[in-house]
């Protein structure tokens, strides 16, 4: 039932807006509303009530163990949402004078100086509100990098094929032609290919390291040589950074430009699909091309850097300063872990990946890259059993959720045909990956015995499997009253 | 360890399992010359309540402030209800609704999102959301221009926020598209017709809207709107949502309507929280469908015929077009529509019109009582929602900061984005301030001149 249906006409809620009405007659006539917005008349115990409802619909990682691959799903520890959402901290203005943030923005600049250490960039700003965000303008950079050189000619950027669909969509609203290059049989990418690929057009790379595919990149720095002799800069996606952290720093690695998704290494909520926050580090030939503002501390106080004192600056990414209340919640999180706790992250990640890849593997799943360390995450293909049952990827993944755990990634990264991504994430105990591997082998002895029931998955949800061709085909968008 | 749950005994059992020796054994992949640690910069961890201590410090040194500045953000009441239930953990630490069924909660709640949305703007339909205000007006632009035959020319008047002028401009100059800003009319703050004249035989792919306009003041939208599709170029409004409880919709401007409604979200149960996470909204005409960027919810059967929803037209998307999607986009900003969604039914249209029209009225008292002190004036003449432009008679920068001794952020000085509109503030007052706080202002705001 859809909160509007629970309306009557005249029905509201007295206490929380203002008790009487107040005059708008210098506003003229024609510039007015006519007719009253579909907005539900409902009372404060049937919102409360329905949303409440509905938040138990989903799955969550505050009730279900969530692998799903690439995103990072660890515990979002409660002491970062309360702290965050103090009064004071909630009640500021963007606009509201520096002076009067001191706190605030002590904590922005510690969390710069932080991930500029993590990280080994030399300089960090915390602008881009979500991943792709940071993407784009670490791509920007690139590009106005190159013009600032009176290089014009660099057109292209090269992305691996197993990329997040992001890096080519990002290259392209930066005005950049795609180059996609391809990925050997053990999982990295084609040194080959990368060295026939670039040339003078070449702007620069785009790399995830460790791969979607689950796997360090072991060429990396021959990589980095073949992508910065050709005259190109080398750009990280950091939505891998958990596998990594504490162990090796993608300055190290050769990169010129990262991003760090907050939501997923430094544990800030993915909220059923965003606020993300991706802070985005520079090596220091690209720091004056940072976009603004960001945060310096001079004679003791903290201020904002601002174009006028960046005139190469990419500009501004948001009206304000990025998403202030994830950063905060990311603040929080890296002072509780600290130094020894932040160096555990990948090794606890890594650890979970690898004893789940194992386990999988001990009761007849196939590993993608089975000669091959996981990272903090690993490939499982469903291709031979498809072949022999019609069972996909998709159906095992229906069939996950009617056990109570919410499914892996499916059918990414596109180059593995039947492919479960999976990341357990370090905030997983041995016996939560016991109990999902005892539920994988529970779907593999169904797929023996009962395909059927298996490929006709999920059963036990409140929903049984939802139409998308219809969805796409009829489009429902909005409900209309009497429908 | 915070956060990690492993026992002694459970790391030696999964190094068994694995055939590892040790933990550092399974990152033997990477090349050893590429290893290190050193962490220096991090300061060692704090326990949960030495962290508590430190951001509670750190809050009381920022304090609490009156704050009559808007300029983009304001602040109004926002229900216990709306962040207690956005913050449960099945909302807050969920993600992207991709398995559609053990996600009904999130995708119902952006279905119902979209429909308040899309009935607020007066559009067909509304997108799951955007970042912020400011990149929904680049998304829409980058929208107008796919969906424009021959031209890439978007005109945007100096009328809307300076700032999202600048992110548009950063976003969509990658694409070869020009914006080109239309100056307003210093006597009315509004942008007029005979302005855009000068641009009637151009090509143009849209033309922005804003209402109310950055300055407050609102625009002759009806007129504006036609001028646009009298050059068959879109027109795309950037609306403030409380002020549509009031106002005519996007949707019912001029003769057939604007094309395509955007703006920023935060007036709905979005705290201020030092300018994010917010939300963009955007909505637009059915035939722009398919040109819309950003996650769309649509509703649909289950095998046996329930009702349900699911994430739709994804072929537009990265994770599917990859370099040929409508956007680069991943997430939407779903907490913040929740938080969303829940204030807007908490208010309902009534609620909603309230609060609209107490700002209105709270704001035209106080700049009624401000101009009476003698140097003080409203600088444009054309009414405005709930803030406006004064011209003080001294220095704006001085004033602002007697009231800032005073625990009163006074307002926004325009200088900052308008060179020439010197000692000129503008200031909002919204539902949230009292009679008592208007007077306390005025009486502040006479002895800061002085």
């Amino acid at each position: 039932m859809l909160i509007f249906e629970h309306a009557r006409p005249g029905r509201r809620n007295y206490s929380q807006a203002p008790k009487t009405s107040a005059s708008i007659d210098d506003i003229p006539d024609h510039l007015l509303r006519k007719k009253q917005p579909l907005l539900p008349e409902v009372s404060e115990m049937d919102t409360v009530r329905h949303y409440t409802r509905l938040s138990q619909k989903n799955f969550s990682i505050d009730t279900e163990f969530y692998p799903l691959g690439s995103c990072t799903m660890k515990y979002n520890p409660r002491a970062c949402n309360a702290l965050a959402m103090l009064p004071q901290y909630l009640s500021r203005h963007p606009l509201a004078p520096e002076d009067t943030g001191q706190g605030f923005l002590a904590c922005m600049y510690e969390l710069q100086e932080i991930l500029k250490d993590v990280t080994g960039m030399a300089g960090i700003t915390l602008a881009p509100m979500a991943g792709a965000q940071g993407e784009l303008a670490g791509v920007m950079m690139i590009r106005a990098y190159h013009e600032a050189h009176g290089d014009f000619e660099r057109t292209e950027i090269i992305v691996p094929d197993a990329a997040h669909g992001t890096n080519p969509a990002t290259a392209v609203m930066c005005g950049f032609k795609v180059v996609e290059i391809p990925t050997d049989k053990e999982g990295n990418v084609d040194l080959n290919a990368l060295k026939a690929a670039v040339g003078p057009k070449t702007a620069g790379l785009m790399l995830t390291n460790p791969s979607t595919l689950g796997v360090f990149e072991e060429n990396i720095a021959e990589m980095s040589r073949v992508v910065h002799e050709a005259g190109g800069l080398l750009y990280y996606d950091g939505a891998n950074l958990n596998a990594v952290l504490g162990k090796v720093k993608p300055g190290d690695m050769g990169f010129d430009v990262i991003h760090i998704n907050l939501h997923k290494t430094f544990s800030t909520p993915h909220g059923g699909g965003g606020p993300g926050s991706a802070p985005i580090g520079v090596a220091k030939r690209l720091l004056p091309f940072m976009p603004v503002p960001f945060v310096t501390l001079e004679d003791g106080k903290y201020r904002w850097i601002t174009e006028q004192e960046r005139p190469q600056s990419i500009g501004h990414l948001s009206a304000h300063m990025g998403n202030a209340g994830v950063l905060l919640r990311a603040y929080i999180y890296v002072r509780l872990l600290g130094r020894e706790g932040m160096n555990r992250i990948a090794e606890f990640a890594t650890l979970n990946a690898n004893y789940l890849m194992a386990e999988l593997r001990k009761i007849g799943f196939e590993i993608a890259y089975p000669t091959r360390r996981a990272s903090h995450e690993f490939i499982v293909t469903m291709k031979d059993i498809k072949d022999k049952t019609g069972v996909t990827a998709m159906n095992l993944a229906k069939r996950l959720l009617d056990k109570g755990y919410h499914a892996p990634t499916t059918y990414f990264p596109i180059l593995v045909p039947e492919c479960l991504l999976i990341e357990p994430a370090e905030t997983e105990s041995k016996q939560t990956l016991d109990a999902f591997v005892t539920a994988m082998k529970e779907i593999l002895d169904e797929i023996e015995q009962q395909p059927d029931m298996v490929k006709s998955a999920p059963h036990n949800m409140p929903l049984r499997k939802l139409d998308d061709v219809k969805a796409a085909r009829e489009l429902d968008l909005c409900w209309k009253p009497g429908a | 360890m915070p956060f990690i749950p492993h026992t002694e005994e459970d790391i030696a059992e999964m190094l068994a399992s694995i055939g590892a020796d040790s933990i550092e054994a399974l990152f033997d992949e990477i090349p050893a010359n590429l290893k290190g640690g050193n962490l220096d910069e991090v300061p060692p961890g704090l326990s949960e309540m030495e962290i508590t201590r430190l951001m509670m410090e750190r809050a009381s040194q920022d304090g609490f402030y009156q704050s009559f500045i808007g300029a983009g953000a304001y602040e109004h009441h926002i229900p216990a209800a709306v962040w207690q239930i956005t913050t449960r953990g099945e909302f807050y630490s969920s993600y992207t609704p991709y398995q559609a069924e053990a996600s009904q909660g999130t995708l119902q709640l952006l279905y119902e999102y979209q429909t308040m949305m899309a009935s607020l703007t007066g559009m067909d339909v509304s997108n799951a959301s955007m970042y912020d205000g400011a990149t929904a007006l680049a998304e829409a632009a980058l929208m107008a221009v796919r969906s424009h035959k021959s031209s890439r020319c978007i005109l945007i008047p100096e009328t809307v926020h300076p700032v999202y002028r600048k992110v548009a401009r950063a976003i969509v100059s990658n694409q070869k598209i020009e914006i080109v800003e239309v100056p307003f009319d210093k006597a009315s703050g509004q942008v007029r017709l005979e302005s855009l004249n000068a641009f009637a035989t151009d090509d143009i792919a849209a033309l922005v809207i804003p209402q109310p306009n950055f300055f407050g003041v609102l625009e002759q939208v009806d007129a504006l709107t036609d001028w646009a599709h009298s050059k068959n170029a879109l027109a795309i409004g950037v609306v403030n949502p409380t002020a549509l409880a009031l106002l005519k919709p996007p949707g019912e401007w001029g003769e057939t309507g604007a094309d395509i409604a955007v703006g920023e979200g935060q007036p709905l149960g979005i705290p201020l929280s030092s300018g994010g996470p917010y939300f963009g909204f955007m909505a637009c005409k059915n035939s722009l469908i398919r040109q819309i960027p950003g996650r769309i919810i649509g509703r649909t059967n289950d095998l046996d015929g329930k009702p349900g929803f699911v994430l739709t037209l994804q072929a537009r998307e990265q994770h599917i077009r990859r370099s040929k999607a409508t956007s680069n986009i991943c997430t939407n900003q779903g907490l913040m529509v929740t938080a969303a969604t829940i204030y807007m039914s908490l208010l309902g249209p009534e609620g909603l019109r309230r609060v609209a029209a107490h700002s209105h009225a709270n704001t035209s008292s106080l700049i009624k009582k401000l101009t009476a002190i003698p140097g003080v004036e409203q600088i444009f003449s054309s009414p405005f929602f709930h803030e406006t432009a004064i011209r003080l008679p001294s220095s704006a920068a001085n004033a602002l900061a007697k009231l800032k001794q005073n625990g009163i952020l006074g307002g926004f000085d325009l200088q900052t984005h308008y060179p020439e509109l010197e000692n000129i503030l503008l200031v909002c007052a919204t539902e949230t301030k009292t009679e008592a706080d208007i007077d306390n202002y005025v009486s502040q705001f006479r002895q800061a001149l002085s």
